[in-house]
């Protein structure tokens, strides 16, 4: 940093050398006329540039975190020039059927996405007032999601897993396999914090969706600095928003893993001394959960809609640990994975007693999958729901003093697995055939069992008109 | 609705502190400097975009504040004038059926995507219909009632003289369509205007606090008969997510029966707000036949808005609610959630470096927490009639944990607590209310309300239910462990009569047309039937009925009942429960016995 000094540049200041370089942070003194969140330019020594984002400026002192980290970075030899402006990214449809990095440059050996039409990534606040109400399925081909616990246009519906679920093999494979009918829709896939094999694997699945340049994969991996992580589900969501509410697409928007978006923010917050609070995640942690997940919805009047399923690890599988506990408060349901479906060989293992779509009410019916989806939904949770409970009982008294009845409830929760749970990764179906099978597996019960169905859809439905191709079903 | 009157006001305000500068900027927390003239709670406009915010310290001529609008961008440097006023809410007709930001700005009408500073008044104001009642040359006192706006509305807007204002009223406006910055009245010199500028953090005053009286019938059976809540009380909801809190206080918006309901979103979710919205803009109010959202304030600050404004929001929905409070109306304030209230104080405090109590609370909460609830009451207003602002608050205890700091403090200070239980909800019980953590300390009030309206029963059998639902938990884990079998006949009765009390009186289905709400005629129906039921149980199985029998017994029909009988029907659930005891009947070994009472 020979002889350069402090250059006026378009009346921007550059300041020679920071005070302290600490973990993410970089603390520059002497600076003027610093906004707040404004996006820094970090020249090194070696002529690498880094960017940064003002996180506190008090007085002559600015407080930076930068995005790719500190390493390498020796405070005496670098010159930081403050933009005046927030960090923005180009929107458009450039960033479909394409890979990129957490701060949106090139993966894929790709030109950068470049454009003079730019937002800031913080994005803004949506009026509440012109929120309208999420009431169109997004249909994921997974039996037990669409039939059980729809994701609605518009909705946040986490997944909640455990270390070693296959949690991102079913993100995959609804960002591969979701869709809207025939209207036009757009996936973006944000990976944070995943290992490399982890990302060449979410690639693999969903290759064939992204060379139809209806999707873009952003990739923070493991080994990427912490604030990328933090920024990355904010760039994912603002080329969304873009294609979702300018563009009018349905925009489905998949987060993995929140978890290692959680701890990047604790670790910011460590090292910028605040106090900790549960865990020793930051108090503000809800909030800031919530400037990204309420970042999707429909508005009043506009065609397009933004859909997000983050995925989060539990960690140790606890459900009230901070992260799945206040993404639960902010998200319209969950669908929860089970290690013990894990372990009985079920694929995907989503424990349906632990799940609920929040909106799947107005989600759901005649128009949108079927008339009679919403009753047979929720006579196959009642059910289930009893089926454990005899369950619970046959492990005490035994099956051989249990009513007929009873024994029904044991064959309906093994053929639930058989039918409705149990699906390949690759296989998509379509909701009629789901439905069929939901029909087909209540069928198991005797039809006085049934009491949240109607009359007529008992008449029109019972006996199982379905096609599942069970060849003993004639028998 | 405008702060038209605040505006010049302002402007000859911030000439006398003149310009100060920022020196610091985290987050919503900014320093200032070189501004004299300002007292804690003052407003302050920020930078060149003019953010509004709050002092909420002063030492050696710093001051401190909290924005309630994002600080992106804002620099060292920029200017700070003082506006004038405390935080202040513009009051006045325009707010039933509306929805507002934490401050009481319209949302309606603004863009689509908020940016900060884009709150500058917009488009032509408002006009409201007034016509004048007051005669020039009467003596006023605050609270006397100039005039009215909406005389057909579903509720009629009374202009009062506000508080600190008496006197001879020297002129008044003829019939007129006036906007909120209009002149009303002129009283003993003061200009009175349709919109009143109310700073919310101070609580409106009243002539004198009464005695709460009277239950506020909310329509959900398991707040009604076991854990009621006065008009004028005060009531928490905690519960963890999932636990369907927000469903229990949208039935509570939609059916409870109140005047006017202040609905206050305060960091809660967007797409929930539009449902409840567009409920409410659906749904019908069975006691007036008008539109719910006419009886409706929704003061919106979801999740992603400005945290300080989520703090404020709190203050402006009471701030309404004491507003049609001293029209002598009976208002209720839902907040949910109280938490996160709570938590943007925290993060604020934080972020100002305070020492920290609880969990990183700041040590005020527990006072903050108690002054808030305590701004509830039934009241004789200045203007002599009676009014009364109820406050019931969600919590959400992170984890579900009970022992948290907000559940551990409300708890102290409200009168009801509403707990909803996660296993409830887990076995779809809902609302999810458990009898085992709620309580109600108005129960003597409500029960000499209802003998008075010739109900003496109705404590008994809110004891006896209260007493078997405690009794049946207490016997079920033994049941799980011995088999039912093994329980003698008389406490096999009582777990069936506390499976009755939870399927038939409890539970409640906000989706069902006939159960959604639910009448106090209704409601004392259900409970006397299926305590009746459970009587002749118990006489069936004391005079040698095998019990295993009379659990066979289909009492599927009682259970359906509250389903299949309108919200109001206790006839039709008598007749039911004479049916289920006839049934009962054919058990016993003397025959049919006579009568079903």
């Amino acid at each position: 940093m020979t002889g350069v000094g402090p250059a006026r540049l378009r009346l921007q200041v550059e300041y020679e050398g920071a005070t302290r370089a600490s973990g993410p942070l970089l603390v520059v003194e002497g600076v003027e006329g610093v906004g707040w969140d404004d996006l820094a330019r970090i020249r090194l020594g070696s002529g690498e540039i880094r960017r940064g984002l003002v996180l506190e400026v008090h007085r002559d002192v600015a407080v930076v975190e930068v995005l790719e980290g500190t390493a390498g970075i020796d405070p005496g030899d670098l010159a930081v020039r403050f933009e005046g402006r927030p960090l923005e990214i180009p929107v458009g449809e450039g960033w479909m059927g394409r890979v990129w990095d957490g701060m949106g440059a090139p993966l894929d050996g790709g030109p950068p996405m470049l454009g003079s039409d730019r937002r800031p990534v913080a994005g803004a606040v949506l009026n509440p007032g012109v929120r309208d109400v999420p009431t169109e399925p997004i249909l994921t081909g997974i039996s037990v999601i669409d039939a059980l616990t729809t994701l609605v246009r518009g909705q946040k519906l986490p997944l909640f897993s455990s270390a070693g679920l296959p949690h991102l093999e079913l993100a995959a494979q609804i960002a591969a396999q979701a869709h809207v009918g025939g209207e036009s829709f757009k996936v973006v896939v944000v990976a944070i914090g995943v290992t490399r094999t982890d990302a060449d694997r979410l690639l693999d699945i969903l290759e064939a969706r992204r060379a139809g340049s209806d999707l873009a994969v952003f990739l923070d991996t493991a080994d990427d600095p912490v604030v990328q992580r933090i920024l990355a589900p904010r760039v994912g969501l603002t080329v969304a928003e873009h294609l979702a509410f300018e563009l009018g697409h349905h925009v489905l928007v998949v987060m993995a893993d929140m978890t290692s978006y959680c701890e990047a923010v604790r670790e910011v917050s460590a090292a910028r001394g605040e106090i900790p609070g549960r865990r020793a995640y930051p108090g503000y942690l809800y909030s800031d959960l919530a400037s990204i997940y309420e970042r999707c919805g429909r508005v009043r009047g506009a065609p397009g809609s933004l859909t997000q399923v983050p995925v989060l690890t539990m960690p140790a599988g606890d459900i009230t640990h901070p992260v799945p506990d206040l993404t639960g408060y902010i998200t319209e349901g969950q669908i929860l994975l089970s290690a013990d479906l894990h372990g009985q060989g079920c694929y995907p293992p989503i424990d349906v007693l632990g799940s609920l779509s929040r909106l799947m009410r107005k989600g759901v019916g005649e128009g949108r999958t079927r008339g009679d989806h919403l009753d047979i939904a929720s006579q196959l949770v009642a059910s289930l729901s009893r089926a454990g409970d005899v369950r619970d009982l046959s492990e005490l008294i035994g099956t051989g003093a249990l009513t007929d009845t009873d024994r029904r409830y044991l064959t309906f929760a093994d053929e639930f697995a058989a039918l409705l749970l149990t699906q390949q990764p690759d296989e998509s179906r379509s909701i009629e055939e789901t439905l069929d099978r939901a029909w087909t597996l209540a069928s198991v019960l005797p039809p006085g069992e049934l009491t949240s169905v109607s009359a007529r859809e008992l008449a029109e439905h019972y006996g199982g008109d379905g096609r599942a191709e069970e060849p003993a079903d004639d028998g | 609705m405008g702060l038209n009157g605040s505006a010049a006001a302002g402007t000859a305000a911030a000439a006398r502190g003149g310009t100060g500068v920022v020196v610091r900027v985290n987050g919503p927390l900014v320093e200032v400097e070189g501004l004299a003239g300002q007292a804690v709670a003052d407003l302050l406009a920020i930078g060149d975009g003019r953010l509004e915010a709050e002092v909420v310290g002063i030492e050696a001529g710093l001051l401190t504040a909290q924005a309630y609008e994002t600080t992106s961008g804002l620099r060292v440097g920029e200017p700070v004038v003082g506006l004038g006023r405390p935080l202040s809410a513009a009051l006045g007709p325009g707010l039933l059926g509306g929805i507002f930001d934490g401050l009481l700005r319209p949302l309606s009408g603004r863009p689509a995507w908020l940016a900060p500073g884009s709150w500058t008044e917009a488009g032509t104001p408002r006009r409201w219909g007034f016509e004048p009642s007051a005669a020039v040359g009467a003596e006023m006192t605050a609270g006397s009632v100039l005039g009215i706006v909406g005389r057909d509305a579903a509720v009629v807007h009374r202009v009062l003289v506000p508080p600190g204002v008496s006197g001879r009223l020297e002129s008044i406006s003829p019939a007129a369509d006036l906007d909120g910055a209009s002149t009303v009245a002129v009283v003993a010199g003061r200009r009175i205007y349709l919109d009143e500028l109310w700073p919310v953090r101070r609580a409106r005053p009243a002539s004198a606090r009464r005695p709460p009286t009277t239950p506020l019938v909310t329509g959900q059976r398991v707040v009604d008969l076991l854990f009621p809540v006065v008009k004028g009380g005060t009531a928490a909801v905690p519960g963890g997510f999932g636990t369907g809190k927000t469903v229990l206080l949208q039935q509570i918006v939609k059916w409870c029966e109140a005047d006017v309901i202040v609905f206050v979103g305060c960091g809660e979710r967007g797409n929930e707000l539009a449902d409840a919205l567009h409920d409410l803009a659906a749904l019908e109010d069975p006691r007036t036949g008008r539109g719910l959202l006419e009886r409706t304030v929704v003061i919106a600050n979801t999740s992603n808005m400005p945290v300080m404004a989520r703090e404020a929001s709190i203050y402006s929905g009471m701030a309404v609610a004491e507003y049609y409070r001293d029209m002598g109306y009976d208002v209720v304030l839902l907040a949910d959630s109280t938490s996160r209230w709570a938590e943007a104080m925290r993060e604020f405090s934080s972020r100002r470096g305070d020492l920290p109590a609880e969990e990183g609370y700041p040590a005020n909460l527990s006072s903050a927490l108690a002054a808030f609830y305590e701004r509830a009451g039934q009241v004789e207003t200045l203007g002599g009639t009676v009014g009364s602002v109820t406050a019931i608050g969600a919590v959400s205890p992170p984890s579900g944990d009970m022992t948290e700091p907000v559940t551990a403090h409300t708890e102290r200070f409200v009168r009801c607590l509403w707990s909803l239980d996660r296993d409830l909800a887990y076995a779809r019980h809902y609302p999810a209310v458990t009898w085992r953590r709620s309580f109600s300390r108005d129960g003597d009030a409500v029960e000499a309300w209802h003998a008075s309206a010739g109900r003496s029963q109705w404590a008994r059998s809110r004891a006896r239910a209260l007493g078997l639902l405690g009794d049946a938990d207490r016997l079920a884990p033994m049941a799980e462990l011995v088999g039912l079998a093994g329980l003698p006949a008389g406490e096999r009765m009582v777990l069936l009569g506390g499976r009755l009390l939870r399927e038939a009186v409890l539970q409640q289905s906000a989706l069902s047309e006939n159960d959604a709400t639910c009448a106090p005629a209704k409601q004392t129906a259900l409970l006397d039937a299926v305590l009746a039921v459970y009587d002749r149980c118990v006489t069936l199985v004391e005079a040698g009925v095998p019990p295993g029998l009379v659990e066979e017994v289909d009492l599927s029909g009682l259970v359906r009942v509250r389903d299949e009988v309108g919200p109001g029907d206790a006839a039709g659930v008598d007749r039911r429960r004479d049916q289920v005891l006839g049934a009962l009947d054919g058990l016993s070994p003397a025959g049919p016995a006579g009568g079903g009472r």
